[in-house]
């Protein structure tokens, strides 16, 4: 798996929201992009599951450029992403949304026993409420279930859009475990937006910072953890309290 | 005014009532389940339904070649007979509807157009239909030759239900029962309720939008065909604007039970199946659709999300 994004552009209308970014996801990471609110995030990963179209630069997976495969066909590739705000279908019981997830899969009769087991070793909680109506979950489970969806799609590279956004300390740091070792054990590939930049840069491996539509700093992220400017930016403390 | 009709008919007009509501309960799948996933009225669904009277007629006098004058049938021959003009009705929308949306409506989606531009093109749209067929049939009312002969087929307590009128019944609410289990229970029908909860979501699902939309244009348009059917059991005769009352009646019981909401429009079409035949009964039968449109303008003012609202909104479409 190898996820480049080169100079890419993204309109809505007239303004341009992503202003050429380049960037890349390797097999095995945990890569992250943070930034404040506006910045371009999450435009950044709808275009890349094909949500919004490209208006320049190329989205290459795997060596081939998918900036024209509609939005449907890249679940298929191995692209699945839980989006912003969860995207729980709130009618839905539990089981159904994690049934929907394996809509893009041909052979999804044999996984699905497989997989619902997968999810629920990861998030017990779901599987206590597999009939409970989707709309009616907390907003952490309601995270468990957009993130464990899309794991039912057997992704090589999973896009997570803003997981802790709106969650206690405590379910915090659950999502931030379990995201972990999503990684480690299922060796799946992440690309983690966040404005919880203490979180994902003490989890990735690499990160990227963007600021309205451009990426202005790219490192380690423990590195970035210890930057003065990201600090102050960042992580709420002064360059002069950082620590070095 | 006359009160004492009510009681003294209660039960020839609940039987009544049912039928006729149940094949609202039909029609109004078709504007239901489209506007669960598009947001939009399909009020092309009339004429879906129109055209569906009309491929009845055609299949029984112009494919099988029954006439007026043709000799009943019965036992297996009838049955075999009547499921046939069914399937063949049944497809005649399917086919209408899934081609009014290819023509009618995608471009103008995939334009990014808003939603009133689909809205001009969905009455554009019925009118050419209903326009086309009064040229053909020269405004004429079109019969179909009978093959059912009407019998009672049960007496209870007095009461009779008559062969046609229980064929309505039961297939319309075997038929509704199909359609709600298909939605909840099949893959496409899950597809359908994501899409109508979030067509975003959906496609990072894998969904196939234009895909499940042609599929659900397809289903509403077999049931709506359906209900052309079980309507020509009954009532013999179309003409080109049948679709315009049944249309607006089923609109009105789509409306009632909440739009969007499959098992809303159950309710909405008996609900008002029931209250058309009563009030017509008390009020007189002139008075028809001036109830039901008042029922439409009500609803909309007062309980614009359908009086069973939010307690099913779980399984709307
Ligand atoms: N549908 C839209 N129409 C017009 N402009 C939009 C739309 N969506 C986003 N934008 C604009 O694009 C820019 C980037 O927005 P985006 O949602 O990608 O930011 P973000 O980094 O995800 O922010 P947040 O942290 O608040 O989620 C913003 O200026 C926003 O106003
Ligand atoms: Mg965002």
């Amino acid at each position: 798996m190898r996820l480049e994004v080169k100079d890419l552009r993204v309109q809505y209308g007239k303004i341009e929201a992503i202003k050429g970014i380049s960037f890349t996801v390797e097999q095995g990471e945990i890569v992250t992009l943070i930034g404040a609110n506006g910045a371009g995030k999450t435009t950044t990963l709808k275009t890349i599951s094909g949500l919004r179209a490209v208006a320049s630069g190329s989205i290459t997976y795997n060596g081939e450029d998918i900036s024209k495969v509609p939005a449907h066909e890249r679940v298929n590739l191995g692209i699945s992403q839980a989006p912003e705000g969860r995207g729980i279908f709130p009618g839905m019981t539990v089981l159904e949304n994690l049934e929907i997830g394996k809509y893009s899969r041909k052979d999804r009769k044999n996984e699905m026993a497989e997989d619902l087991e997968k999810v629920y070793h990861l998030f017990p909680r779901l599987k206590e409420r597999i009939n409970q109506a989707g709309g009616t979950l907390s907003g952490g489970e309601q995270q468990m279930l957009a993130i464990g969806r899309a794991l039912m799609a057997r992704p090589n590279v999973l896009l997570l859009d803003e997981p802790s956004m709106g969650l206690a300390p405590m379910m915090i740091q659950n999502i931030f475990n379990i995201i972990t070792s999503i990684n480690k054990e299922l060796g799946t590939t992440i690309l983690l937006v966040e404005q919880n930049a203490q979180q994902a840069l003490q989890r990735a491996h690499r990160a990227y910072v963007l600021e309205t539509g451009k990426i202005v700093k790219e490192a380690k992220a423990s590195d970035l953890l210890n930057d003065p400017a990201v600090r102050a930016a960042y992580l709420g403390t002064g360059a002069e309290k950082g620590h070095h | 005014m006359n009160f004492s009709v009510v009681v003294n008919q209660f039960w020839p007009l609940l039987i009544n009532g049912l039928a006729v509501g149940l094949i609202y309960v039909l029609i109004s799948l078709g504007y239901t389940m489209v506007y669960g996933v598009l947001r939009l009225i399909n009020f092309a669904n009339s004429e879906i339904f129109m055209v569906g009277t009309f491929a009845t007629v055609i299949v029984t006098r112009d494919i099988f070649k029954y006439t007026s004058a043709h000799e009943a049938l019965h036992g297996f021959k009838l049955v075999a007979t009547l499921l046939l003009i069914l399937i063949a009705s049944m497809l005649f929308s399917g086919v209408t509807a899934v081609l009014v949306e290819l023509v009618a409506y995608r471009r103008l989606r995939s334009k990014g157009t808003n939603r009133l531009a689909s809205l001009i093109s969905a009455i554009g749209t019925s009118i050419m239909i209903s326009e086309g067929v009064r040229i053909l049939t020269k405004s004429a009312p079109v019969p179909t030759p009978r093959l059912l002969t009407k019998f009672n087929l049960i007496s209870i307590g007095g009461v009779d239900i008559r062969i046609d009128t229980f064929l309505v019944i039961v297939s319309a609410a075997l038929i509704f029962f199909m359609v709600d289990r298909f939605v909840t229970k099949t893959l496409l029908g899950k597809a359908i309720r994501a899409v109508s909860m979030s067509e975003e979501t959906s496609k990072l699902m894998g969904v196939n939008l234009n895909r499940v939309i042609s599929a659900t244009f397809l289903i509403g348009g077999l049931v709506t065909g359906a209900a052309a059917f079980l309507y020509m059991q009954v009532y013999e005769t179309t003409v080109f604007n049948v679709g315009f009352n049944l249309g607006l009646a089923a609109f009105t019981a789509a409306v009632l039970g909440g739009i969007g909401n499959i098992r809303g429009a159950f309710y909405g079409g008996l609900t008002l199946g029931l209250f058309e035949q009563y009030a017509s009964a008390i009020i007189g039968g002139q008075w028809k659709a001036v109830t039901v449109f008042s029922v439409l303008v009500l609803v909309l003012l007062f309980k614009p999300n359908g009086l069973f609202g939010e307690a099913i909104q779980q399984s709307r479409v």
